[in-house]
């Protein structure tokens, strides 16, 4: 008499979007320092890379004694990537290591935004919009850049013609919301939930709620439910798959001859305060596959490319009581693509001993992202030193642009 | 920080009995939690949907019929030009057509307030639709349009209007206790809204009685448990057809709707009270017996005779036999200790405290059925105020509380597709005893994965215009626990702040 109850497979409920593309809409425009046709791409590393995993400095004497039994080794099983002698590389970054030796790729360690406290939200607030300090949402830095760029030759009057910007995922990121209208792109699939969401919750019930813990567990052992290392949810930002999948979809964008040329992508779940090893295994090699996409799709817009990946802060230098490590201050950014004057770790080496790390638990900050974002706007977008201090990093009039990142 | 009495219970009025905590709820109720629900009770705040497309029962059959003329004069029209018809779908073919109708929903997922998916990021003028402004629309059938215009005026509207929503929550709980399901044919799908509008609705602080009646000759009921096809055998159009009982209805309201499964009835009462409502059924497309798609009592296919239920001898009276029958079963103490029973495990806990439900059942006796009587027995109860939250929300709660939480008005697709995933198709459960109230059936592996991903989207959603930690405060404050206050604010972006405030066992539960 009665329906059955249908029961698709989730797979099926969740894959079957429309991706979001809007050709007709495109203006023509090109940026155009040196008569160069450049993209830009910011990727926001959400909840705080651990720079000392993702570039360890092996030749520093007091590495190993803060890391213990998360440290890297030059060799052994897993033995990182050689970069410049002093720092190498996670395994898990083979595209970056073979971009920097290429020249097309570099770290730039021991940086940090203008914050220096320890709130993900707050962080996120600061790198994101540009602002020295947090609670100041309407816009991000990028968006503010877009608006004060010059025209490039072939742009058009008219408001409409000023779209260059693309946002990436579900939700634009902060960076290159504001005033300049943007383009949206996300991938067909809808997000599933982060599998560092699962572990958070499994925290949280095993601490005030039996039931749902149990019922979560249940879920987590029979494989409904991805946590970490089984990969099985894919496609979300926080998945190495979705991490590829959202470049390469971003960089079929910027490639086009009338698309977008400056994009922000955020990819998440690099709070490691605990097991950090396998977690940070799975997303760097994420975000290598990311870049390898993006050189890849871009194809002959690579050589005028910069991708700037930066997080909100580091993390601690001493590994914690969880084999990982805890909010802190300095970390790393990397700067990739065919325009990167790489093949280079630029940093001033606070160094590790207990009296040089910040509050005698981080990594000291010596490089601010400020300057590098300024130096790549002034050296591959033709920005100007004024705009930038005056309207896209607000007080950052004593930050200098970095010069000498763009080939 | 130690929580004042009148805080948690302004809390547990907007949870246990409320559709949850808007903006400034909290702080609104906290002087006199239980007198605003009480005040609710008084004034009868049971919100009315709207929207054109929310017709009378009797006007949206009518609609119905003539689409489906027009349906099936298209059918024919293609036949004659050779061209095949198109079938009406195969079971294999509504599978697939209920997928991608599911997977629409919930992949648009614009489930926050102020619909940025695909506009222009920030604040500029929206520059780009992300979806071809070109493709063609699919056309909504008719029942599919008006099912949707229902659902939006709940999930868009009446859900969002009372200060804590007692009535609305009454009505769902009634809607539930008296389930159809639209999955029975576009004849339900099309009056589904209607049902709950007329049958339900008006009575939730009325008389049981009134409801019950309001229900059992609702269209929408007579369609569902096939009382249109039951004939009196010995009435003239019985013994015309040759056709007989249908009991399904008549076992349903002594199982379900009155008396309960261990109520004291025979199989014997079944088929009595199966013969006295013979005759009850909807008007048809042609009008023969009044207005097409109205109530109407068809005396030629009543039972003919005196009938005995419950011990009772019910006079051959027509109409009048059955609907006294009614008024018995509705004031019978089984329909009172179970109807007692359902709303104790609904409201307070699974296993609700024997002393609370028999309460309630002599509030129900004493009162004559009064639902506004026993409603405020339920509010008054001290058994009703435990702060330890025994119910875990059903998903159309969960949904529910999330729409009120963060403000936002969506389009019913995703909603709906999000019901459908989470494992409670709206107003479509799986049989005529309607959703599962047990803890059990919803803190399942697979329905918390559900509610995961509906938490992310939710969360990516609302990540722009709320702060984690001051939005758990403002929504649950003083259930709070201090873990889940640290793992809020522990998250590493305020999207994922989010997502677990909406995962939260004090979000989870009530």
């Amino acid at each position: 008499m009665l329906c059955e109850t249908i029961s698709p497979s989730r797979r099926a409920v969740l894959g079957a979007s429309g991706a979001l593309f809007a050709w007709a809409f495109m203006p023509r425009h090109a940026l155009a320092a040196r008569g160069r046709d450049a993209r830009f791409v910011t990727i926001i590393l959400r909840g705080a890379l651990d720079g000392l995993t993702a570039v360890p400095p092996l030749g520093d004497p007091d590495y190993e004694a803060l890391r213990q039994s998360i440290a890297l080794h030059a060799e052994g099983a897993n033995a990182a990537l050689p970069l410049d002698g002093f720092f190498a590389l996670h395994p898990s970054m083979p595209n970056f290591a073979r971009l920097f030796r290429a020249g097309q790729a570099c770290v730039i360690h021991a940086s940090a935004t203008a914050y220096r406290d320890r709130s993900h939200f707050d962080g996120q607030d600061v790198l994101e919009s540009g602002y020295e300090m947090p609670g100041k949402v309407d816009s991000g830095w990028l968006n503010r850049m877009l608006i004060g760029l010059p025209k490039g030759e072939k742009v058009a009057p008219g408001a409409a013609e000023k779209v260059i910007g693309l946002a990436v995922g579900a939700n634009a990121p902060l960076v290159i919301r504001g005033g300049a209208p943007v383009l949206g792109w996300a991938p067909a699939t809808l997000p599933p939930a982060g599998d560092d969401l699962a572990l958070r919750l499994m925290d949280l019930y095993s601490q005030r709620d039996p039931r749902l813990a149990h019922a979560l567990q249940e879920g987590i052992a029979t494989g409904k439910i991805a946590t970490g290392l089984d990969n099985a949810s894919r496609g979300g930002p926080g998945d190495p798959e979705g991490m590829k999948h959202l470049a390469a979809g971003a960089a079929k964008l910027l490639a086009q001859p009338d698309g977008p040329r400056v994009a922000a992508l955020a990819f998440e779940g690099w709070d490691t305060h605990a097991q950090e090893i396998g977690r940070l295994a799975r997303l760097l090699a994420g975000l290598d596959g990311a870049f390898a996409a993006f050189e890849q799709e871009l194809g002959p817009s690579w050589k005028d490319t910069a991708i700037l990946v930066a997080t909100e802060f580091g993390r601690t230098a001493r590994v914690n009581g969880t084999e990982g490590t805890d909010h802190g201050t300095g970390t790393t950014a990397f700067l990739v693509g065919g325009a990167v004057k790489g093949g280079r770790v630029i940093a001033d080496w606070p160094g590790l001993k207990e009296a040089q790390l910040r509050d005698g638990r981080d990594l000291a900050a010596t490089t601010d992202l400020r300057a590098i974002a300024k130096g790549i706007a002034v050296d591959l977008l033709d920005a100007s030193a004024t705009t930038l201090s005056r309207d896209v990093f607000p007080g950052s009039e004593r930050v200098a642009p970095a010069r000498g990142l763009i080939v | 920080m130690v929580q004042s009495p009148d805080r948690i219970e302004a809390a547990l009025a907007l949870s246990r009995f409320g559709l949850g905590a808007r903006q400034g709820d909290l702080e609104a109720i906290s002087s006199d939690p239980r007198g605003a629900l009480k005040e609710e009770i008084a004034n009868r705040t049971v919100p009315s949907p709207a929207g054109e497309e929310l017709q009378p029962t009797a006007e949206l059959l009518n609609d119905l019929y003539a689409f489906q003329e027009a349906q099936k004069d298209i059918r024919e029209r293609k036949a004659a030009e050779g061209i095949s018809a198109p079938q009406a779908p195969s079971s294999g073919e509504q599978l697939a057509k209920a997928d991608a109708m599911k997977a629409e929903a919930l992949s648009s997922s614009s489930s926050m307030a102020g619909e940025k998916a695909g506009s222009a990021a920030g604040t500029g003028a929206p520059a780009t639709p992300m979806k071809g402004a070109n493709e063609p629309k699919p056309v909504v059938p008719f029942p599919q349009r008006v099912f949707l215009a229902e659902a939006k005026a709940r999930f868009s509207g009446t859900i969002h209007a009372p200060r804590i929503g007692f009535g609305e929550r009454l009505a769902i709980f009634w809607a539930n206790h008296f389930a159809i399901s639209a999955a029975k044919g576009p004849n339900v799908r099309v009056i589904a809204g209607a049902f709950e509008r007329e049958a339900i609705r008006p009575h939730v602080f009325g008389r049981f009685a009134d409801m019950l009646l309001a229900v059992e000759t609702h269209p929408a009921m007579l369609f569902y448990l096939d009382n249109q096809q039951s004939f009196g055998p010995n009435s003239p159009a019985g013994q015309n057809r040759k056709r007989g009982l249908n009991e399904n209805l008549a076992r349903e309201i002594l199982e379900l709707h009155t008396l309960g499964v261990n109520g004291g009835y025979t199989q014997d009462d079944v088929t009595s009270l199966a013969r006295i409502i013979t005759g009850w059924t909807v008007v048809g497309r042609q009008g023969r017996l009044g207005t097409p798609g109205s109530f109407v009592f068809f005396a030629n296919a009543h039972e003919p005779g005196d009938q005995r239920l419950l011990g009772n001898i019910y006079a051959e009276a027509g109409f009048e036999q059955g609907k006294a029958a009614l008024l018995q079963l509705a004031r019978h103490p089984a329909t009172a200790a179970h109807l007692a029973q359902k709303l104790a495990r609904h409201f307070v806990s699974d296993d609700p405290p024997p002393a609370l439900v028999d309460r309630l059942a002599k509030t129900f006796m004493a009162s004559g059925g009064d639902l506004a009587a026993v409603s405020t027995a339920l509010v008054e109860a001290k058994e009703s105020w435990s702060p330890q939250l025994a119910k875990v929300r059903s998903p159309l709660e969960f949904s529910i509380a999330i729409l009120r939480a963060t403000g936002a008005k969506p389009e019913p697709q995703p909603v709906l597709g999000g019901l459908y995933v989470m494992g409670q198709p709206y107003w479509q459960p799986s049989g005529p005893n309607g959703f599962s109230d047990l803890v059990d059936a919803w803190a399942s592996p697979e329905g918390l994965k559900m509610r995961m991903d509906i938490a992310n989207v939710a969360a990516t959603k609302g990540a722009d215009y709320f702060d984690p930690p001051d939005f758990i405060e403002t929504r649950l404050g003083p259930l709070l626990s201090q873990e889940t206050r640290s793992a809020v604010g522990r998250a590493e972006s305020r999207a994922q702040g989010l997502a677990i405030a909406f995962m939260s066992p004090e979000f989870q539960r009530r």
